[in-house]
């Protein structure tokens, strides 16, 4: 055979396998150093996870902008016309103490925890975007002078904050919706927050 | 358990086999005190209002463990024929019931809003009178809440004074 047919076949299949090889993926890992962008990926999960807990209706009902508690899923306004009244609690004798207790009851269906209160007026997040209230959850103005250190405290052991994972069950015995995330979840997302700066992911 | 109390000025000690019972049902069922109602047993219409330590408590949403140690006042202890209760008495005035069944639950409900708010606005009224009445003795009660404001200064200027 001559070899010299060979030959432009043998350029040809070289060229072929240059050309593959110039299309293959990089197989190549990386492992970059933790950025700015990964920082802020993170901020952001954490932003988020707590902000699914902020906006549901177990805390959003007691955090309302018209000085009038919500109630239930709906957030329909608290039955028989009570509202923000006096320090939060009610009206003089007739506040939030007359119906609900330290502790949810079963009997009743009134939900119960310590000092049961409407948050500050200034604490206000119903119709706030999530950076608002985050705003708002920041500012010393806002949040009644509290520190990020104090922040933490309020809502990782404040047991009405945490009342939002025990809440109990309605008139009707059945189990009041939970936040859609776990409580060791939120803790940690609120952890996470202040530890890296907390950021306002959209700011 | 044992629960210890003042009611109506009597000391009393109860046994309860749940700590957390509604204070309504041992004060009708227990203490045979039938005036407090049973109404909606949800706190929401008020017929089980009573008084804790001066506060109006709504008993059905009150578990009894909560009372140790504590006063209670309910609808008999408030007053009595020979004696009533400025708001009681006001009540007769305005002939204010109808069926009756709500109206020992407005009746505390209003000696609590006379002791914190003595001479209360219609929009005192409003915003602490919230119980419900299906006979809508309403505006009575409104006239009858006013009348017994009137009494109550009268009465603390004489020789009457409320002790709730």
């Amino acid at each position: 055979m001559n070899v010299r047919f060979l030959y432009p076949v043998v350029v040809l299949a070289l060229l072929g396998i240059l050309f593959s090889l110039a299309n293959t993926p990089n197989m190549v890992t990386h492992t970059l150093p933790v950025s700015q962008h990964d920082i802020a990926q993170m901020e952001s999960s954490s932003f988020t996870v707590m902000m699914d807990v902020l906006t549901h209706q177990r805390c959003m009902n007691c955090h309302p902008n018209d000085d009038i508690p919500k109630q239930g899923d709906d957030r329909h306004p608290h039955y028989f016309g009570m509202a923000r009244g006096i320090n939060d609690k009610g009206f003089q004798a007739t506040n939030c103490h007359t119906c609900h207790q330290s502790v949810n009851n079963k009997n009743s269906g009134v939900p119960g925890a310590p000092h049961w209160a409407l948050a500050p007026a200034s604490m206000g997040w119903e119709g706030l975007t999530r950076t608002e209230i985050a705003g708002r959850l920041l500012n010393r103005e806002t949040n009644g002078n509290k520190s990020h250190e104090e922040l933490i405290e309020h809502m990782t052991k404040d047991e009405l904050v945490l009342w939002a994972w025990d809440p109990g069950v309605n008139a009707n015995g059945v189990q009041r919706t939970l936040p859609p995330v776990s409580k060791e979840d939120f803790k940690k997302a609120v952890v996470d927050w202040f530890a890296n700066g907390a950021v306002i992911p959209t700011k | 358990m044992k629960i210890s109390f003042i009611i109506n000025g009597m000391s009393k000690i109860i046994d309860v086999e749940d700590e957390n019972t509604p204070l309504l049902y041992i004060i009708r069922d227990v203490l045979d005190l039938k005036g407090t109602k049973f109404g909606c047993g949800k706190a929401a219409c008020g017929a089980c209002t009573l008084h804790v330590n001066n506060e109006a408590v709504r008993s059905c949403s009150y578990p009894v463990k909560f009372a140790e140690g504590k006063e209670i006042i309910t609808i008999e202890g408030l007053g009595n024929r020979a004696k009533p209760h400025p708001v009681q008495q006001a009540w007769i005035e305005e002939i204010v019931p109808q069926c009756g069944y709500c109206q020992p639950g407005f009746i505390m409900a209003t000696a609590a809003l006379l002791n914190k708010v003595p001479r209360p606005t219609d929009k005192d009224i409003d915003n602490n009178i919230i119980n419900i009445c299906r006979c809508g003795t309403y505006y009575r009660m409104r006239k009858a809440i006013h009348r017994a404001a009137e009494l109550s200064a009268e009465s603390s200027s004489t020789s009457f004074k409320i002790t709730d």
